[in-house]
C-alpha cells in the first residue's frame, strides 16, 4: 500500500502532461473533425457527387483516418503518450503479430478468392 | 588521497530498473488493466481480420450503404451512415466525459467526478439503446446468426430476396457471412459496452460513498476510464470496417 501512495503523490506532480480541460476538448474536436471527414468522403464524394468510387484508394484513406483516430484516443485519452517509454514499448510490441496476422489472412483470402471463383458456391446472377 | 573516483562496482545504481521504486511509475492495477486491454485488442483484431479476410475472399460482398440506410423514427430508407454517425458521436462524446471525470479525479473534485460519470453512463446507455434498435431493424429484414433474408427460399426467390442488399453480383454465402460476422462482432462490442456501463455504475457508487476520497486517490476512475476508451477505440474500427468500407 505504501508503494501505492508513492505513485499517487508522484502522479500529482508531473503526470498531467498537457491534458487539461482545454487539451481534452482540443482532442475531441480533432476526433470530431476526422469523423466528419470520413462522412464527407463517404456521403459526399462517394455517394452523392460520385467523384470517388469504393475501391482500394478510398479504403486506404478510411484505414489511415481510422489509425489516426486510434492514435489520438490511445495517446491522449488513454494517456499512453505520457507514460514511460519502456511501458509504451511493452504494450505496443505485441501488435507486430497483428500486422503479421493481417498479412497472413490477406494471402489466405487471395487464395480463397481464386478458388471460390473457379468453383462458385452460389450461381452469381 | 584527493581522488574521489568511485569504482564502477561501488556506485549506487539509480536507474529506473535498479529497484527501490516503480520503474513505470504506474500503479499495479493500472498496468494489469493495460495488459488486459492488449489481450482484448487481440481478440477484436482476430474478429475484424477474419471479417476482412472473408470479404477479400468472396467474389462479391454485401453493400453496407444498402443494408444500413434507415434512421429509426425518421426515415425508413435512403439515409446511409446517418444513424451510425449518431451512434459514433454518442460514443466519442461519452469518451470525452470520461476523460473529464478522470481529470476531475486528479483534482480530487468529487462533485465533478459524479457529474461527468453520470454523463458517461448516460452516453453508454444511449449507445446500447441505438445498437438494440439497429439489431431489431436488421432482424426484421431477416438477418440473424446463421440466417439472411433468403434463408429458406428456393430458386429465383433467393436472388430476389438478396437483390436489395447488393450492388454487384449476388451471393447467398457472402450475405450469410456478413450476417454472422456483423452480429458476432457488434454483439461482442455491445457486450463490452454493457460491462463498461456496469463498471461505471460501480465506480460512481463508490465515489458517492466517498471510498476514493478516503483512499486519497481516484485511480479507480482512471482504470475504468482506460477500459471505456478502449471500447470507444474498438468502435472506431468496427465503424470503419462495417459501415464505411
Amino acid at each position: 500500500m505504501s508503494n501505492h501512495e508513492n505513485i499517487a503523490t508522484a502522479h500529482d506532480h508531473h503526470d498531467h502532461g498537457g491534458m487539461d480541460k482545454k487539451g481534452i476538448w482540443r482532442i475531441f474536436f480533432v476526433l470530431l473533425a476526422l469523423t466528419a471527414l470520413e462522412f464527407l468522403i463517404a456521403l459526399g464524394f462517394v455517394h452523392h457527387w460520385e467523384i470517388l468510387h469504393k475501391g482500394t484508394l478510398v479504403t486506404i484513406i478510411y484505414v489511415v483516418l481510422t489509425l489516426v483516430k486510434a492514435y489520438y484516443i490511445i495517446a491522449y485519452f488513454m494517456h499512453l503518450k505520457f507514460e514511460k517509454s519502456s511501458f509504451i514499448v511493452c504494450v505496443g510490441v505485441g501488435f507486430i503479430f497483428i500486422v503479421y496476422f493481417i498479412v497472413l489472412m490477406l494471402i489466405e483470402g487471395d487464395y480463397l478468392l481464386y478458388h471460390l471463383q473457379s468453383h462458385p458456391l452460389f450461381p452469381n446472377n | 588521497m584527493s581522488t574521489t573516483t568511485v569504482s564502477q562496482l561501488d556506485k549506487v545504481k539509480d536507474g529506473p530498473w535498479s529497484g527501490g521504486k516503480s520503474p513505470w511509475n504506474l500503479e499495479y492495477g493500472k498496468i494489469m488493466m493495460w495488459f488486459f486491454l492488449v489481450s482484448d485488442a487481440f481478440t477484436f483484431s482476430a474478429f475484424l481480420i477474419y471479417y476482412g479476410a472473408q470479404k477479400f475472399a468472396q467474389p462479391t460482398w454485401i453493400d453496407a450503404d444498402k443494408v444500413f440506410q434507415s434512421i429509426p423514427g425518421i426515415a425508413e430508407s435512403g439515409q446511409p451512415l446517418v444513424f451510425v454517425g449518431i451512434m459514433t458521436f454518442i460514443l466519442i462524446m461519452s469518451s470525452v466525459t470520461m476523460v473529464l471525470a478522470v481529470d476531475a479525479g486528479h483534482r480530487n473534485k468529487k462533485d465533478e467526478v459524479v457529474k461527468w460519470m453520470l454523463w458517461t453512463i448516460l452516453g453508454g446507455l444511449a449507445f446500447v439503446g441505438c445498437q438494440a434498435i439497429e439489431w431489431t431493424h436488421l432482424h426484421h429484414q431477416g438477418f440473424w446468426f446463421g440466417r439472411n433474408p433468403a434463408t429458406g427460399l428456393e430458386g429465383d426467390a433467393v436472388a430476389q430476396a438478396l437483390a436489395p442488399y447488393f450492388t454487384k453480383d449476388i451471393s447467398y454465402t457472402a450475405a450469410l457471412q456478413f450476417s454472422n460476422l456483423f452480429f458476432t462482432i457488434t454483439g461482442f462490442h455491445g457486450f463490452h459496452v454493457s460491462i463498461g456501463i456496469l463498471l461505471n455504475i460501480i465506480v460512481l457508487s463508490m465515489t458517492l460513498k466517498n471510498t476514493f476520497e478516503r483512499r486519497g486517490t481516484y485511480l479507480m476512475i482512471e482504470k475504468v476510464g482506460l477500459y471505456w476508451h478502449f471500447v470507444d477505440l474498438v468502435w472506431v474500427f468496427v465503424f470503419t470496417f462495417f459501415y464505411l468500407i
